[in-house]
Formats: structure tokens, sequence, C-alpha cells
């Protein structure tokens, strides 16, 4: 089995990822200035909901039940899905999904597919694959085609294209949709897309798409998305294929009541995003003909095996905790060298290669535990991180390897697990890694170069925790500090 | 493929060895639902609610009562110089105005609604809480292609159409669990490009709600 997550197998550790990054002072302002906004609009639109925190209560406690009952589930869809006109596939690894996809694509006798936004798909490496095999394939949701279009990688899983301002938008698509005049007014730039794909979504017989929910009662496929792209490609081909991780999956109709609460609010800071679509099977005479799900393993039955880390299968993909993350917020997403960036890529990432790459990745957090505060299904991402750097420490297999060696001084620490949860406890953790003995140099080494950015002179005065505190006094929203409570 | 199948089954059932065999229903039962369900705000607030927040994201809102009503579409219609319309299959005749030629759902190709002005379609549900008007695709609300490819939509929500909160409305779907499902709120949108809010990008540029009570 060869499980892959985008190119994250070959990619630098996240320190060295992150230097030329922290440079690139446009990378860092487009980066601060989209998610300022998206935190500040979910900040109004949680506020205004007076059960956020039951509804996150009864979504984590839906996920944390489906996954101990995972075969369950998934058989349960298999066959829902199946008695609707739809077809269930399994796949182990990248390669098994890709050759499947590209296996159907070839079936209905397309050498083209358009696709909804999915990072799954980008975690499989299907675009490269389906190129290898002469299927090109087209991204239609903006930020992706950006990305596409500019021969770029997606730094962020909801905004693909967050490290992009409007004028490298317009570089980009001046030189490949062929347009010299095209101004950089949003509007403007966005009516070109407008353009550029309509003709697709009318033309191209295939489309893909991932999921964002799978209900097993049902069979139901759920896809939540704002501009429409997503239902032209669900809609218009004659054959759809889905890609969805096997942790997508919810036990019953009724639980989309809660996850269409949070997933749209903590996603994009709206109270419904404009479209949401549940389909189930085939429907004659409406959409496609043709319906296919992949069901991918891909690394996430080890996730589930570990019962201290489980908890990370119940990730609904909305971005929020990458929004609040003070490192994030520095490096952008491709720092983390996956599909998956943020503090969620930090965990699921290195997991997924079952802690053979990625080892750095647990380390690129402060763990003051913003993320936590905003996860709408309330992973603990601090616990898991800290977990996890355990693991990296027990399992390092090379003894050669420098970032190896300064992690092994740290064994002691990670030794004692009580020592850790009294700190939790405290509410400590957040200072505790700056005042432990150099087994986080990295990241003090980090914070060295990050303050030679203008807009964090400021910094080595404070320690993380006060600079983090008073950054959210400044500018944060009423929901991060409501939801403090966690 | 059997083989993929039963190893990642197999894997699942490994890997869940800590998990002590429970009833499954009832461990689902069990899930704390403390959220709020039923919602508190009388019919007028209620509605008062649905426009605002279907205005807040770019809806235009026109109310009327059932007999005004193939009036109050036609002036719509007009009001945006919509000429060729498509109205749904399975639309109450009665509802339409009579001095509007319509072009049926049923003859209408591809072409005819990338190039037609707009449709005319019920809906199911609507709610309050989120802005939001829900398609089930039965008659009257269109194959999904019709209410996706064209460039104005105005939908006809009813009164008692109208809830306040998502499970509400999840409560009332249910029937229809395992139809196509087209949740809508506000014409399609991006916030793509420096997080810019730009109305219209591949679904309906405009939508209109007109609030029959
Ligand atoms: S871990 Fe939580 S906050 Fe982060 S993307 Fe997943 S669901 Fe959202």
């Amino acid at each position: 089995m060869t499980i892959r997550v985008g190119e994250s197998a070959s990619a630098p550790s996240f320190q060295k990822a992150a230097l030329p990054l922290l440079e690139d002072a446009q990378l860092r302002k487009n980066v601060r200035h989209a998610t300022d906004v998206i935190q500040r609009k979910r900040g109004v639109v949680v506020a205004e909901t007076p059960d956020w925190q039951e509804l996150r209560t009864a979504a984590s406690a839906i996920k944390a039940h489906t996954m101990r009952h995972l075969d369950h589930y998934l058989t349960q869809f298999e066959k829902a899905c199946t008695a609707a006109g739809g077809q269930v596939h399994w796949a182990a690894d990248a390669d098994d999904a890709n050759r499947i996809i590209v296996g159907l694509v070839k079936r209905y006798g397309g050498n083209e597919v358009i696709k909804v936004k999915t990072m799954t798909s980008e975690e499989v490496g299907l675009n490269d694959a389906s190129e290898r095999e002469g299927i090109r394939p087209h991204e239609t949701d903006l930020a992706e085609v950006i990305v596409q279009l500019g021969g770029d990688k997606s730094s962020h899983i909801v905004a693909p294209a967050v490290h992009k301002n409007r004028s490298q938008v317009r570089q980009i698509f001046r030189e490949r949709m062929n347009l010299p005049d095209l101004s950089d007014d949003p509007e403007e730039l966005t009516a070109a897309a407008r353009r550029y794909l309509r003709e697709k979504f009318l033309r191209v017989k295939i489309g893909v798409c991932g999921a964002n929910f799978l209900v097993a009662e049902t069979g139901s496929v759920c896809i939540v998305e704002s501009e429409g792209n997503g239902r032209m490609c669900l809609t218009m081909p004659e054959a759809l294929i889905s890609i969805a991780g096997i942790e997508k999956t919810i036990p019953a109709f009724q639980d989309m009541e809660v996850f269409l609460q949070l997933l749209p609010r903590s996603a994009t800071g709206e109270r419904m995003n404009p479209y949401n679509s549940l389909w189930t099977g085939v429907r004659r005479g409406d959409g496609p003909q043709h319906f296919h799900v992949v069901l991918l393993d891909n690394g996430r039955t080890r996730i589930l095996a570990d019962p201290e880390s489980r908890q990370t299968l119940h990730c609904i993909r909305c971005g929020a905790c990458l929004n609040t993350c003070p490192v994030y917020r520095q490096t952008g997403g491709h720092a983390y060298g996956s599909s998956y960036s943020g503090p969620i890529g930090a965990i699921v990432t290195p997991q997924l290669l079952q802690m053979q790459h990625g080892q750095s990745l647990p380390f690129a957090s402060s763990l003051c535990g913003a993320c936590y505060d905003v996860c709408p299904v309330k992973i603990n991402i601090p616990e898991v991180l800290i977990h996890l750097r355990g693991r990296v420490v027990r399992e390092q297999k090379s003894a050669l390897d420098p970032e190896a060696l300064a992690m092994k001084t740290a064994a002691a620490i990670f030794a004692s697990r009580a020592r850790f949860e009294a700190a939790q406890r405290l509410g400590r953790i957040a200072q505790w890694p700056f005042q432990s003995n150099g087994w986080m140099r990295n990241l003090p080494g980090m914070l060295g170069n990050w303050t030679r950015v203008r807009d964090l002179r400021a910094l080595p005065q404070q320690t993380f925790r006060e600079w983090w505190k008073a950054r959210a006094k400044a500018g944060n929203t009423a929901a991060t500090r409501k939801n403090n409570h966690g | 493929m059997a083989d993929a199948r039963d190893a990642i089954l197999e894997r699942i059932r490994t890997g869940l060895r800590d998990v002590a065999p429970t009833d499954i229903a009832a461990e689902y039962a069990a899930i704390p639902r403390t959220y709020i369900r039923a919602g508190q705000l009388d019919l007028q607030a209620r509605l008062h609610q649905l426009k605002e927040r279907l205005r807040d994201y770019d809806t235009n809102v026109v109310e009327t009562d059932a007999v005004s009503l193939p009036r109050t579409i036609a002036e719509v219609l007009r009001s945006h110089e919509q000429k060729n319309v498509i109205a749904a299959d399975g639309l109450p005749e009665e509802i339409l105005p009579l001095n509007f030629p319509f072009i049926s759902e049923r003859n209408a190709s591809v072409d005819t609604l990338n190039a037609c002005d707009g449709i005319v379609t019920a809906c199911s549900v609507a709610i309050a809480f989120t802005g939001t008007i829900v398609l089930t695709h039965g008659p009257g609300e269109g194959a999904r292609r019709l209410t996706l490819v064209p460039d104005r939509h105005l939908c006809i929500v009813r009164a008692e159409q109208v809830v306040e909160t998502v499970p509400e409305a999840i409560d009332r779907l249910a029937p229809f669990a395992t139809h196509p499902l087209t949740f809508i709120s506000g014409p399609s949108a991006t916030a793509d490009i420096e997080m810019t809010r730009i109305r219209g990008v591949h679904g309906p540029r405009f939508l209109d709600v007109v609030l029959v009570q």
C-alpha cells in the first residue's frame, strides 16, 4: 500500500519551508487580510447563534459515535446508495482511488472532467494521475481555477487562493485566458471566470466532486458551496464521480441539521452558504444518470486505530482553525507541504503518512489552543499535537537525522503524560514550550525570523501568549472570546 | 475491488478493538441534542426575519397575497424586462399571470435555459433563521438544472412554508430525504478574490422571492 498526501512525502520540514515564506511580505499580507475578514464574519454569525456550544457538543458526539461504528455506517451507506442506483467503490490508498476514477472516466469515453473543489482529490493527486492518462481535469471553483491556471498550489482548505491578491489574479487570468485588457476589479475577474467556465459546464460529460457528508441512512451525498460551480458539476454531466474519505460519514439525515448550521458559519462566516446540494444515487430525468462514490482509506484506518488521536477524523474541513492559528497566519499554507495545512494539517498529515513523513508538523504550533476554541466539532487539536509529538520522538528511527536528535532531547519530557495533562489543566500549555530547554529551538528560531518582518517588531518583548491575547483584544471577534471555554 | 472493501472494513474493525460491543441505535439515540430545535417566533416575526435575512444576502423580496400573486409575478418579471421566461412543470396554472407567454420546462433544452431571461418555481420550505429556501425538485420546483443555468430565479414562497429553525426545516424535509435537495441562500456568490463578496458566479445572478400570505 502506498499512502500519499499530495507531495508531502518529499516536502521539506515545516521549519525549512516556512523561512522563505516569512520573507514574502506580499503573501503574508494577503493571508492576514483574508483570514482577518473570515474571522470577523465568523464572529458575527457565531455570536448570533445562541446554541452554538450545544451544536458543537452534538456534532462532536455524532462524529465520535460514527467513528466508533464506522464499519456499520459505511456498509449502511453502501447499501442505501447502491439501492438508489449509485455504485460504491473502495480505495485502499491514493493509487487505488486514481486507478478507479481514471478507469471510470475512460469507461464513459471522456478525455476531460469538470471538478468541484475537493481536498481529497488533491490528497491523492488525482489531477496529475488524470493528466498522465490523457484526461484533462478542469477545476471550477474560482480559487482552484486561480491555483490551477497559475501552476500553483492550494494554501487553504476552504479558500485555496488566499495567498493571491487581485493584481496577481489578474496577471494569471490575462495570460491564461488570453484577456490582455482585464482589470483587477474582483467583479470583472469573477465575470471572466464565469465566461471561461460556462462553456465547459455545458459541454463536458463527466463531473468529479468530493463530499462534505455521506448520509449512511439514506445513501445521500452532500456538497456545500457558494459559486454554483458545484451544482453545475453535480447536475449537468452525464456521469458523476465522488471521492470521499471514509470519515465523511454521518449516521442520519437528521444530523444534517447540526452540520448545516456549524459548517457555513465556521468556514465562510455565512449563516448558510449560497448552495447546499444533497442527492441520492441517480434520479431519472434529473442530473447525471451514472453515479459513483469512491470511499477512500489512504491511512485513515490507522488514525482510527489510535484512540488518542481518533478525533482527528471528526474534522469537517471548515478551515476555522487555520484562520485563527497564529502560526498559519504568519506562514500561510505552503509551509505545511501538504494538501492540509494549519492546525488540522499539522495533525492529519503525519498520521495519514504513518508518522513516516511530516514529522516536523506537530511542532508547527505554539499550543495556544485557539484552534480548539473555534473548532465546530470540538477536536482538541493541542491534545492531539502533544500526543503526536510523543509519537514522533518514540518512533523516530534515524538517529542521524538532525531533527530527530533535537527531538530526542525532549523524550524525557514527553515520557510523563501526567505532567502534560497537569500543565494543560493549569492553562499553562501555551507558554510551556517556550520555557523548556531547547527542544523547541526550531520555533523560537522561526520567531527570530518573524521579528525581522516589519509588523512584528514588538514580538520579542512579549511572550507568545501575551502577544496573542493583545492581538485578540485589538482585532479579534466576540466569538473567539465567547468560545474560549471550548 | 472486493478485496479493498474487505481489507478496509477489516482494518476498521481491528482499529476499533477498544470499543466495547454496544447497541448502536441506543448509543445514537443518547447523543445529546440540547441545541434549539423548535423556534420561538410567531408568524409575523418569522416572516420578518426571513425577509431581513434574504435581503441581507442580496435577494430581492416582494410581498403579496394569494389573490394578487399572478399580477405580482408579472410585475416582477416586467420590472426586469424579462421576456423569455420558463415556468417549472407542475406549477398550478392559476398562480401564473395569464397574459404572460411562459415557456414550459419540458420544452426547454439546455440552450434554451442558457439563453432565457429567467425562470419561475415554487419551493418546499424556507428557513427564517438562515434566509434559505429549499427545493425538493418535485412538481412546481423544476429539475435541478432549471434553477441553475438561467440568470434570474423567481421563487414563490408561501407563508405556511416558512419555518424558523434549521431543525424544523429538516423535520419537514424528512419525507423528501432521498429527493435531490437544493438549499439556496441568496444568489451564487464568491469571496475568493481578497474576500470581496461578488454576487453571481455560476448559478443565477439574481434571486427574486415572492412571499405570499
Ligand atoms: S479541525 Fe476543526 S476547525 Fe479545523 S478544519 Fe477541521 S473542523 Fe474545522
